[in-house]
């Protein structure tokens, strides 16, 4: 586990540092080696363009980063708040916000975000938006049940007797609490995010050419399969070896902080 | 009992329409005028008003929504205006495809996950037990969109034996429904191995081998059976990843299933069909939720005092 996770993170740390040190433009082609397999100059081969297939592995790793990133910073934020305070004032507003997390959970795993990437112009903004529109949900559920469990805790009650207004405990007190599973949580959704992000782009819904995107990538290399099959087989590698790493640094926390559930 | 199962069908009831009413704002989320964005900006005047009036939207947003609800309620899901047809005639031979495509895919998990799980347990720490529990691990975390051009590669390329894709022969099914399946084995393989692991040391086994039964009759009889129901339980609720999973795995092998005919409308910004198709899947996920919920309940007689009794 630790030994494949640590060949991982050389591998990606080795491909960046050639990637800018030696300047590969990822989008310079060259027409005699379309499709070609590995070689000295595209170390793993090149693509439909002629374009190198490393070069672009990276620049889609630096752009799926930053997307994944901002959708996990915008769900989990607007996830946190409401789940947060729906779980402490409780109530009518409680069951609202658990109705409608609840109409949100029904549509299963990326259906929403594909169904607001569809109708939104391709983007890189909307991207983020249609990721984090089926992302919040899962934050908000976790924060509103832990929420629950500790509002009834005595230093809750002691500042509240102190005069503490909602929001002073709502973020002094029940956030920093909060913290720890949110953290394993979101973690584990930034590898799910991953995938969700490189299936809408498969789907043509996510970043449009020429950014190179893995799930963009995908969806070429599926049309060369049978004249290149190193192109699929090097992409598909990608995404899982990041997913894969992610996750490990998922049960790392997970351990680490001891969290059960 | 009857308190919860009221609640329950409100809930459906509710959460059916909250779908409905999101499905239906979905087509006013187009930047920009819908009409001009599915027509093209050449369209002429009249094709746009044509359009417009088919849409409905030309009139007040509410009462868009009543008469949507009152032509969803009659069979009606609109006009495709790209295929030409009904929505309804389409989504009813896609909804066809991706159902037979989600059983043999249901029918395969439970063949394969059921029996390499089962092998595992009986052979617990054997070198394939460690090599199932392994690549499960592996096909867990394989997206759809990998493993499916990895199965095209081995099966059709390299040995030649399926079709690529399309949907001409019977055997062309093989390789979707494995592609949708392969997580599912790998859930299904985990839970029963651990599930008769802890069974066989239980007290139903304890009281089968007392009575004298073989160690055979033991595991098919008894044990077996217990294992049945937590895995169709896990299966019903993975359903909604089969669902979406055919989103991809029907555009990868030309399935013409409701994930493509979904994929298909959005490319061609036939978005009646794009609404009736999320419409279609999110109702259909929340249905079998609620089936599951259903029959664990009659089944299993714990579930049902947890709540209001």
């Amino acid at each position: 586990m630790n030994k494949l996770f640590f060949i991982i993170s050389m591998f990606w740390i080795f491909l960046f540092l050639a990637r800018f040190t030696l300047d590969w433009n990822p989008n310079e082609m060259v027409f005699d080696y379309i499709l070609s397999g590995p070689t000295n100059e595209a170390w793993l081969g090149m693509d439909d363009y002629g374009r190198s297939i490393a070069t672009r592995l990276v620049d889609g790793l630096v752009n799926s980063s930053l997307i994944v990133l901002l959708a996990t910073l915008v769900s989990s934020s607007i996830g946190i708040l409401i789940g947060m305070t729906s779980g402490y004032l409780g109530g009518r507003f409680d069951q609202f916000i658990l109705f409608i997390i609840n109409l949100f959970m029904s549509f299963p795993g990326i259906l929403l975000a594909i169904a607001f990437a569809a109708v939104l112009s391709p983007g890189k903004l909307n991207l983020i938006l249609a990721l984090s529109i089926g992302g919040w949900v899962g934050y908000a559920r976790l924060a509103r049940s832990q929420t629950l469990s500790i509002k009834n805790i005595d230093f809750v009650k002691a500042s509240q007797t102190m005069g503490g207004n909602n929001q002073w405990i709502l973020f002094k007190h029940i956030f920093p609490n909060l913290r720890t599973p949110l953290i394993v949580e979101g973690t584990y959704a930034l590898a799910s995010l991953v995938i969700a992000e490189a299936s809408l782009s498969f789907l043509g819904l996510g970043l449009q050419a020429p950014d190179a995107s893995w799930g963009g990538m995908m969806r070429d290399s599926v049309r060369y399969l049978l004249v290149a099959p190193h192109y699929a087989i090097f992409v598909g590698l990608s995404i899982m070896s990041v997913v894969f790493w992610i996750n490990a640094i998922g049960d790392y926390v997970h351990n680490r902080w001891n969290i059960n559930g | 009992m009857k308190h919860s199962l009221v609640n329950h069908f409100s809930l459906l009831f509710f959460q059916v329409l909250g779908i409905f009413i999101l499905c239906f704002f979905l087509i006013h989320l187009v930047p920009g005028d819908p009409v001009l964005v599915m027509l093209g900006e050449t369209a002429s005047l009249a094709d746009q008003d044509h359009l417009r009036a088919q849409l409905g939207l030309d009139k007040p947003l509410f009462d868009q929504l009543l008469i949507t609800f009152k032509n969803i309620l009659n069979g009606n899901l609109g006009y495709s205006f790209f295929y030409q047809q009904p929505v309804s005639h389409l989504i009813k031979g896609a909804l066809i495809n991706t159902y037979h495509l989600a059983l043999v895919a249901i029918f395969i998990t439970m063949v394969i996950g059921l029996s390499a799980g089962f092998y595992a347990a009986k052979n617990q720490n054997s070198w394939v037990d460690r090599c199932v529990s392994h690549t499960s691990v592996l096909f867990i975390s394989i997206p759809h969109f990998f493993l499916g051009p990895l199965l095209i590669l081995f099966f059709s390329i390299f040995l030649g034996w399926l079709p690529v894709s399309g949907m001409e022969s019977p055997v062309s099914i093989i390789l979707p429904a494995l592609t949708l399946a392969m997580g599912l084995i790998a859930i299904t393989v985990k839970m029963t191995r651990n599930c008769m692991i802890e069974l066989l040391e239980s007290d139903v086994a304890r009281t089968a081998r007392a009575k004298g039964l073989s160690e055979q009759q033991v595991l098919l009889r008894h044990v077996f059976r217990l294992v049945l129901m937590p895995i169709i339980t896990i299966l019903a609720m993975q359903f909604g990843s089969l669902l979406s999973g055919a989103v991809i795995t029907e555009t990868i092998f030309s399935w013409n299933g409701l994930g493509k005919l979904l994929v298909d409308s959005i490319q061609s910004r036939d978005y009646p069909v794009t609404q009736a198709c999320v419409l279609v899947i999110a109702t259909s996920y929340v249905l079998i939720n609620f089936l599951t919920e259903f029959i664990y309940r009659w089944a299993d007689p714990r579930v049902r005092t947890d709540g209001h009794e």
